[in-house]
């Protein structure tokens, strides 16, 4: 019984030691938090992100870091729940961090709420919220190269071209077998607007997250007969989505992902069953002969310095994260040019960075990312900078892709945005920025 | 009319597999009077174990016939259930008898964190493959009655005609040999048991590592279908209405109100769903349970609860 | 010797029934209280307040509310984060839809929906017991789950189902700061955690301690059943549901409904089993094991891990948590299975023999 006291005794010690410590303080490196999932029923696809992200950030430091300022990181566990991701964010906040990606649109709604009191930018490349592109009232977010409305117009382009023309979707049906969040609700209203400017029927399926049992799912997707099914998942739930397709019949060619659904984790438990499968890629893809990956297989991983497996460089989640890396990475150096070069920069600086980014094709050839992406040039109005995107398919054994670059028609998406960010901006009793507070 | 045909036996085939799961929960139960909320870990470790060791054993002894590495792999996933009853029964257990329900509810949940977290570290948290030859396409049956045929998941019915067959076997098992006779003593009142030479500690570590066994099926079926990962722990919650529909205490039980819920669930989803926006399953699989324990508190074939004042 | 009530004669039944008759135990509870009020918010960095103090502080408010549910009247429910849901949203309602509506009266209502929805779902409670109670409170949590998502009148129509809350204020004071945050949790901790205790050493109390320890008995000695234990379900809801609106506006800011998924039922139940069932003071202690737990382990670990020279990745720090904390719940289990609250209470057992052994 004495031992037991004594033991609790310790516990209760240390662990108010160890509350009061104090952080590190800061040292003369710009600070990046890595908020990632590697645990947790997400973790298949949020540990290759975070592998291809911190990759990138090691990479920027063996060439020198930034204008010769490296780049100091630090992992926080989030398990894709927002509470956890709050507190990772609230423990990383008093390093100074350049910007913050959190991985989970959950999490993006909520950081957002906090991002601009504390002044970090949130960059969200290719989740988050839709409506966040309208810089003009998203002051301080980036959902640079690409929002869920692109990708969901995007998808319906693909469908429209397959079926030879917008016209001859009327009549047509196109099930949304989405996960039942807002990540999976982001693409409903892009959707319902185009159903109702082209005549074809919209049938809503949700599953409940985590998503592992979907055959009631799938066989109202047998009774329907869509002639379409867009898949919008994250996860275990779209392996099971793709397992039950071939389980009831459907055929995985008229399948389309969105571009969270793309992924080799997500087919290659499946392999030739998912043959035929599509999905949208937000710019790149699997790239294993881009010159990144050749860059990240001598430089890192050659030297035993590289994060996971090799075999997953250049697959399309890990790039996915690279990708994400060097937008954020970019932003300091943009805001290096006009901040001072060499210069560790604060989050305000970085937003400005952010704002003013202008990856044109020859920086990007020079980054290594030759191919694999379009330019992306943002601006104080739109924070997104890029709509474009390509279809990618499975064979069975890789991502091919199978698509010429798309663009997202801007017709139906900036009166989209503005409309919600404008609802935003009523309800959060904000004002729409000027062109004199886009000069700060 | 052959829609509803299909929807109702996909939800009999998905009833069957959630009453593997229950099984492991009725066993536990009926045995030891603990509700073992670490079957869903349990069930999780086990197909890790699994799915981990049909990897390693073409690695280690070269060996690559399927049949033969799955099996291996079969019995070296029960060895190590084994001891992780063993060790339960050992660590936890034995410290914590005669302790309230809630207590050891707790330990429970306890150790289903514990299991969640060593299965990962151990056999890593990316999604894993079990390949038991499981035909993964559809077949189409009565084709000359209804037009187009129903789609019958040949999956789902190997999977339920496994889980008949092992209910039928631990039937067998309670009723027949004198371990299991020891076991339904042990259920129905401990100090009795002792009084007449039955080892308890004994019977608890048999039951466990039955329940494991179970857990590894279940584990093994669940796993071929959707792959072994973080969220299969999950599907514990989906069939506890099974439990209480069908009873705490009864393995028949088990199988019956696998098949109401399951047939429930499916049928609520495709024709009453749709009405309400889709994604009620779960929620109604419990509101149905909740039913029938109104009309039955002790469920379907579960022991009446007597109290003396 | 010091802890002794010797020469403490009380003169009233009013002195008599006080809650702490001691009176070395007012002078702590006063100490306490002037601690947590004035000194924590000098002394705490913000970090503190944001991740620990904080959610400690609505978590424990939560966990006296399932408390009154499950230790004093022993029915074990599981749908708690269900209530808490109901009592985030309907306080979201309020607060979003009234125009000029306070903040205080917006959780207060938030509460109340949270108790007509406790009382529905607490209804099986009348035919069911023990652990099929437990799991038929499973449905309650499942339902909210659901209705949150597919109902959107509950989120305002908002096309993604998230939705957030700013420019809080209480009396004109806007609630932006870290410390007046804290405060105004920590305030309505107190003033609901009194109106508990004062509860559970009434009549009703003694009514739900019946209930709990031997129901068909206490039918046969007139406490009715019905009335007993709904009312347990409606207080302990009404408490819940305003934890989960503080939970929502306060810590969280933005929320969507899997926030308070079962995984948070599973948690409280944690902290009142953890802190002990029956006692008020337990529902702290539990909430601060619970709360404080991941935090210091995620810290802790790394540390230990740097002293050792072996750099750890945060997998390995997540999976350790997971072990440490199941292994942790168990060892208390078997330590001590009634709680922390058991270990306080003979500490100042041992406290009033002092020096003598017993």
């Amino acid at each position: 019984m004495k031992t037991n006291k004594l033991l609790l005794s310790a516990l209760l010690s240390t662990l108010a030691l160890s509350a009061a410590t104090s952080v590190l303080a800061q040292s003369k490196e710009q600070f990046v938090p890595v908020l990632s999932y590697r645990t947790g029923p997400y973790a298949p696809n949020g540990t290759p992100w975070a592998n291809g992200f911190v990759d990138y950030l090691k990479l920027v430091n063996v060439k020198g870091g930034i204008n010769g300022v490296k780049i100091s990181y630090e992992e926080c566990e989030t398990g894709y729940d927002t509470a956890r991701s709050v507190e990772c964010y609230e423990r990383l906040k008093s390093k100074n961090p350049s910007f913050v990606q959190p991985l989970s649109t959950g999490a993006t709604f909520a950081i957002t709420e906090k991002a601009p009191v504390d002044k970090i930018p949130v960059v969200t490349v290719g989740y988050g919220r839709s409506e966040s592109a309208d810089g003009a009232v998203f002051k301080w977010n980036f959902p640079i190269a690409g929002t869920y409305w692109v990708a969901a117009d995007t998808i319906l382009q693909a469908i429209a071209k397959k079926e030879g023309g917008w016209d001859n979707l009327k009549g047509k049906k196109i099930g949304l077998v989405y996960h039942d969040s807002p990540f999976g609700k982001e693409p409903i209203p892009l959707m319902q607007e185009r159903a109702r400017n082209h005549g074809f029927e919209l049938q809503l399926l949700p599953v409940t997250p985590p998503g592992v049992e979907q055959k009631a799912t799938w066989l109202q997707v047998r009774q329907a007969r869509p002639d379409y099914v867009v898949l919008w998942g994250w996860g275990v739930m779209n392996s099971t989505a793709i397992k039950e397709a071939q389980a009831t019949g459907y055929p995985r060619e008229k399948m389309y992902g969105v571009w969270w659904a793309g992924a080799e984790q997500d087919v290659k438990d499946v392999a030739d069953g998912a043959k035929g499968y599509n999905a949208v890629t937000i710019q790149h893809g699997a790239e294993p002969n881009s010159d990144i990956v050749k860059a990240m297989l001598t430089q890192l991983h050659g030297k035993g310095q590289g994060t996971g497996p090799k075999e997953e460089v250049g697959q399309v989640l890990y790039l996915r994260g690279v990708m994400s890396a060097m937008i954020g990475i970019e932003g300091i150096r943009a805001a290096q040019e006009r901040f001072g070069k060499g210069k560790v920069m604060t989050g305000e600086q970085v937003r400005w960075g952010l704002e003013n980014l202008n990856l044109t094709q020859a920086k990007l050839d020079a980054l290594g990312f030759k191919g694999v992406m379009r330019p992306i040039s943002t601006s104080c109005m739109d924070h997104m900078g890029a709509a474009w995107s390509r279809i990618h398919t499975w064979n069975g054994k890789a991502w091919e892709f199978t698509s010429e670059w798309m663009q997202a028609d801007e017709q139906i998406l900036k009166p989209l945005v503005k409309a919600t960010a404008d609802k935003y901006a009523a309800e959060k009793k904000l004002t729409r920025r000027t062109g004199q507070d886009c000069q700060s | 009319m052959a829609f509803f045909l299909e929807t109702l036996f996909g939800g009999l085939m998905a009833g069957m597999l959630y009453s593997l799961v229950a099984l492991g929960f009725v066993l536990i139960y009926k045995a030891s009077g603990v509700f073992n909320f670490a079957q869903g870990a349990m069930v999780l470790f086990a197909a890790l174990a699994m799915a981990r060791f049909a990897e390693w054993v073409p690695l280690f002894t070269g060996l690559s016939q399927p049949v033969l590495v799955n099996l291996i792999a079969f019995v070296l996933a029960g060895g190590v259930m084994f001891i992780v009853a063993w060790l339960i029964e050992r660590l936890v257990l034995r410290r914590l008898v005669n302790q309230e329900g809630t207590t050891l509810l707790m330990a429970t949940l306890g150790i289903a964190y514990f299991l969640e977290g060593l299965g990962q570290s151990i056999f890593g948290n990316d999604i894993y493959k079990i390949d038991i030859g499981m035909p993964k396409d559809p077949v189409m049956a009565f084709e000359n009655v209804f037009q187009g045929g129903l789609l019958i998941n040949q999956e789902d019915l190997i999977a339920a005609l496994i889980a008949a067959l092992l209910v039928a076997l631990l039937s067998l098992f309670f009723q027949k040999t004198s371990t299991g006779r020891a076991l339904r003593a042990v259920a129905d009142d401990h100090q009795a048991a002792q009084s007449i030479g039955i080892p308890l500690n004994h019977i608890w570590v048999i039951v466990w590592c039955v329940a494991g066994v179970v857990a590894l099926v279940a584990g093994m079926i669940w796993g071929s279908k959707l792959g072994v990962q973080f969220s299969l722990a999950t599907i514990a919650l989906r069939a506890l209405p099974v439990v209480i529909l069908g009873g705490l205490t009864s393995v028949p039980g088990a199988i019956i109100g696998g098949l109401i819920i399951g047939v429930g669930e499916k049928l609520s989803e495709v024709f009453l769903g749709p009405y309400v926006g889709g994604g009620i399953e779960i929620w109604f699989a419990y509101v149905l349970a909740l039913l029938f324990l109104l009309v039955r508190p002790q469920g379907l074939f579960g022991e009446k609860i007597i109290d003396r004042v | 010797m010091f802890y002794r009530e010797n020469g403490q004669f009380k003169t009233s039944y009013q002195a008599d029934q006080q809650i702490f008759p001691i009176a070395q135990d007012r002078v702590f509870v006063l100490l306490l209280l002037l601690v947590a009020f004035v000194g924590v918010p000098f002394l705490a960095s913000d970090y503190m307040f944001r991740a620990i103090l904080i959610p400690f502080v609505i978590m424990a408010l939560a966990a006296l509310g399932v408390n009154i549910l499950v230790g004093y009247c022993g029915q074990i429910s599981l749908g708690s984060g269900a209530f808490m849901a109901v009592g985030a949203y309907g306080a979201y309602n309020f607060f979003a839809r009234v125009p000029d509506m306070p903040l205080l009266p917006a959780l207060i209502m938030g509460g109340l929906c949270a108790t007509a929805f406790g009382i529905l779902f607490g209804l099986p409670s009348l035919r069911v017991r023990g652990l099929y109670l437990a799991v038929a409170t499973l449905a309650a949590q499942f339902f909210s789950d659901w209705m949150f998502l597919r109902v959107k009148w509950f989120t305002l129509d908002t096309p993604s189902g998230s939705v957030s809350v700013s420019n809080l204020q209480m009396f004109g004071f806007p609630l932006d700061s870290d410390v007046s945050k804290y405060l105004f949790c920590l305030s309505l901790l107190v003033v609901i955690a009194l109106m508990a205790k004062n509860l559970v050493r009434g009549a009703i109390g003694r009514e739900w301690m019946a209930i709990r320890d031997m129901d068909v008995a206490a039918a046969v000695i007139g406490i009715r059943p019905m009335y007993a234990k709904l009312s347990a379900f409606a207080v302990s809801s009404f408490i819940i549901g305003v934890a989960g609106g503080l939970w929502a506006f306060i810590y969280l800011g933005s929320w969507e409904p899997s926030a308070f998924s079962v995984d948070q039922s599973f948690r409280l139940l944690f902290m009142v089993i953890i802190g002990g069932l029956g006692s008020i003071m337990g529902g702290f202690l539990g909430a601060a094991f619970i709360v404080v737990l991941p935090i210091f382990l995620n810290q802790f670990l790394p540390m230990l891990a740097g002293l050792a020279g072996v750099e750890i990745s945060t997998t390995v720090v997540s999976h350790a948590e997971l072990m440490i904390f199941g292994a942790l719940i168990v060892w208390f289990l078997i330590v001590e299975p009634h709680g922390l609250a058991k270990l306080w209470a003979m500490g100042k057992q041992k406290m009033r023999v002092w020096p003598f052994p017993y």
